[in-house]
């Protein structure tokens, strides 16, 4: 065993890095943890730092090829293997292949007494040993503060645990060394002081019924990283950190399109519909049709075989149906086929990112190919501004990394400011449709126009539709001499002037 | 004969090479045990170096660690040994053992 001695060497590469596998991470990470370098995880008991930590060794083992030593100060060995279970990981059978090997260190300061003067060779030496037996390429200690407890003798514990790192750099693994919180501090011993090359923060906070946890980078030197935090989840699969972000728009964009259910509507598009994996927004003042679009998008995607998951933020499934059957849209039979299922919550019930954590988990589930969220101004309502749209475009780019095409309505308030959506949260959609209400002539006509639609040639008419018992169906144009569109009874007078003039009807102004 | 007189004193002393502390603890222990368990103990000194997979087995983090082994229950004592009052007690060392 060589010591330390004069110091570390620095890792292979100042920037080379070491990915974890844990979905989502590595993005926010860009790739990983510093290879041959410690990570310090901390946050409070609880938290998921051993899982996090479990599951860093176990892709590495499987997935990179790199094997790992797990040196617990915890839990023993049998516990370990029981939580990984919880993650769908076998340990026993990775131990037995030699790709892992997990050590459970003892110390308990009543069954120690202490003489004189020491230090922590014994611990080098062993995980050494433990290092070289299944050529480690990756190392856990989990959590050495416990050192600390069972130990008197701080100053040594502490020139020794900085002996240490230098000599975990030395042997060039990758580590990550977990702390717990206490109160201000980021660990309960400082161990930030010797790790000062990644620090990752997670937290666990309980809102309402829920508990939501949060990942944050709170330093990694040399590298950029989203300093946000970041909701995750712990699945049967392992951890998830929810950005799944940062796709870097490498998303495939698809060039299949979809139906948009009306059929007058879909002529309004030049690919007779939204592409695949669009993100639409349909925004509009109360009462203008946007649930009612949303209910035809969905009952065209059952029809074509496509799951719907439709997340209703204002009424119940039952109400929803009852409302779309009047307009001549039955949900119903799509319900009992399991094609589509409505999701019905109230907004206030949960956090902003308990929302979004459910609504990727239900996602993650269910493998939905549509999925509607009405309206989406419902979670806006419980979350700042900022964070919502980071959410949400972290939701967005989830569902465009699965090809899913999602709806999103959007309730305007009245007066002019129809254009001005909520927070920009057009710029993350791909279609934003807009519908209104003209009163003129002491009549009310429904609306709707496109008005950005990527990728994609598209009317930019105003168009009008009606609502009758048998869906929404878009009226054919009219334009008055000066080339203004006329609606309501005034496009009806006005057709019926051209017919007059013309025996055959016009279909002039039909959208491309 | 008096209670205790057949105790013995089974103790494995772990090091690390030939450093300081390691030479200064098997001294301490040494002359401790011919002053108080004179026939009456046996000393193994494990060195980690050249045995580093026992470093595992006996679950030693902390060196020099010096393990009662009897009498039992298994016991550890740490550090360089220089603090005779709580090595003895470490040893279970108790007075009448010390007259025999």
């Amino acid at each position: 065993m060589k010591r330390a001695g004069n110091g570390s060497r620095p890792g292979p590469h100042p920037l080379a890095k070491a990915p974890t596998g844990i979905a989502g991470l590595d993005e926010i990470t860009n790739g990983g943890l510093p290879r041959g370098r410690p990570t310090l995880v901390c946050g409070g008991a609880g938290c998921g730092k051993t899982l996090l930590a479990l599951e860093f060794l176990v892709r590495g083992a499987l997935e990179y090829g790199e094997p790992g030593v797990f040196m617990s100060f915890e839990e023993t060995a049998d516990e370990l293997v029981e939580n990984a279970q919880s993650l769908g990981f076998d340990l026993r059978r990775l131990s037995a292949r030699r790709r892992l090997l997990v050590d459970h260190v003892h110390l308990e300061r009543n069954e120690l007494t202490e003489t004189g003067e020491y230090d922590l060779e014994g611990l080098l030496i062993r995980l050494g040993h433990a290092i070289d037996t299944i050529g480690a390429k990756r190392v856990v200690l989990d959590t050495i503060e416990r050192l600390f407890s069972g130990l008197s003798n701080a100053f040594v514990l502490r020139a020794e645990l900085d002996r240490l790192f230098r000599w975990l750099k030395t042997k060039r693994v990758t580590a990550i060394v977990t702390g717990e919180r206490a109160g201000e501090h980021l660990t309960r011993h400082g161990l930030e002081e010797f790790v000062s090359d990644c620090v990752i923060l997670l937290d666990q906070r309980v809102t309402e019924q829920s508990a939501t946890r949060r990942l944050r980078i709170l330093k990694y030197r040399g590298s950029g990283h989203g300093g946000n935090e970041m909701p995750f989840l712990i699945g049967d699969h392992g951890l998830s950190v929810l950005p799944i972000t940062s796709l870097g728009l490498a998303h495939q964009a698809s060039t299949a399109h979809v139906s948009t259910g009306v059929t007058g509507l879909d002529g309004m598009f030049a690919k007779k519909g939204y592409f695949r994996g669009n993100s639409v927004l349909v925004s509009g003042t109360a009462g203008t049709g946007k649930s009612s679009l949303a209910a035809h998008f969905a009952e065209t995607a059952c029809r074509r075989g496509d799951r719907c998951l439709y997340f209703a933020f204002e009424e119940s499934p039952s109400q929803i149906t009852r409302n779309m059957r009047s307009i001549g849209v039955d949900l119903e039979p799509w319900t009992r086929r399991d094609l589509l299922r409505i999701h019905a919550r109230r907004p206030t019930a949960l956090g902003l990112e308990a929302h979004l954590v459910a609504i990727h988990r239900l996602i993650d589930d269910w493998q939905p190919r549509v999925v509607i969220v009405d309206p989406v101004t419902n979670l806006i309502a419980v979350g700042s501004e900022i964070e919502v749209k980071a959410m949400l475009a972290r939701l967005i780019d989830f569902m465009k990394l699965r090809q899913i095409t999602a709806l999103f309505t959007s309730l305007t308030e009245g007066g002019g400011a129809a254009e001005r959506t909520d927070l920009g949260v057009s710029s993350l959609m791909d279609v934003w449709m807009l519908l209104g209400n003209r009163e003129a002539n002491g009549e009310r006509n429904r609306t709707i126009q496109i008005v950005k639609a990527r990728g994609m040639a598209h009317s930019n008419q105003v168009r009008e539709f009606v609502m009758t018992d048998r869906g929404i169906s878009l009226v054919d144009v009219s334009r008055r001499a000066d080339g203004s569109v006329s609606i309501g009874s005034a496009r009806g007078a006005q057709q019926q002037q051209e017919r007059a003039r013309d025996p055959k009807p016009r279909r002039k102004g039909r959208a491309k | 004969m008096k209670n205790g007189a057949r105790r013995t004193w089974r103790l494995r002393l772990y090091v690390a090479g030939q450093t300081p502390k390691s030479i200064a603890a098997l001294a301490n222990l040494k002359r401790l045990c011919d002053m108080h368990l004179a026939g009456r103990y046996r000393i193994e000194v494990i060195d980690l170096v050249n045995q580093p997979h026992l470093a595992r087995r006996d679950d030693i983090v902390v060196l020099p660690t010096l393990v009662r082994q009897l009498p039992s229950p298994i016991r550890k004592i740490i550090g360089d040994l220089s603090n005779v009052e709580r090595v003895l007690i470490g040893l279970d060392v108790r007075p009448r053992d010390d007259e025999e």
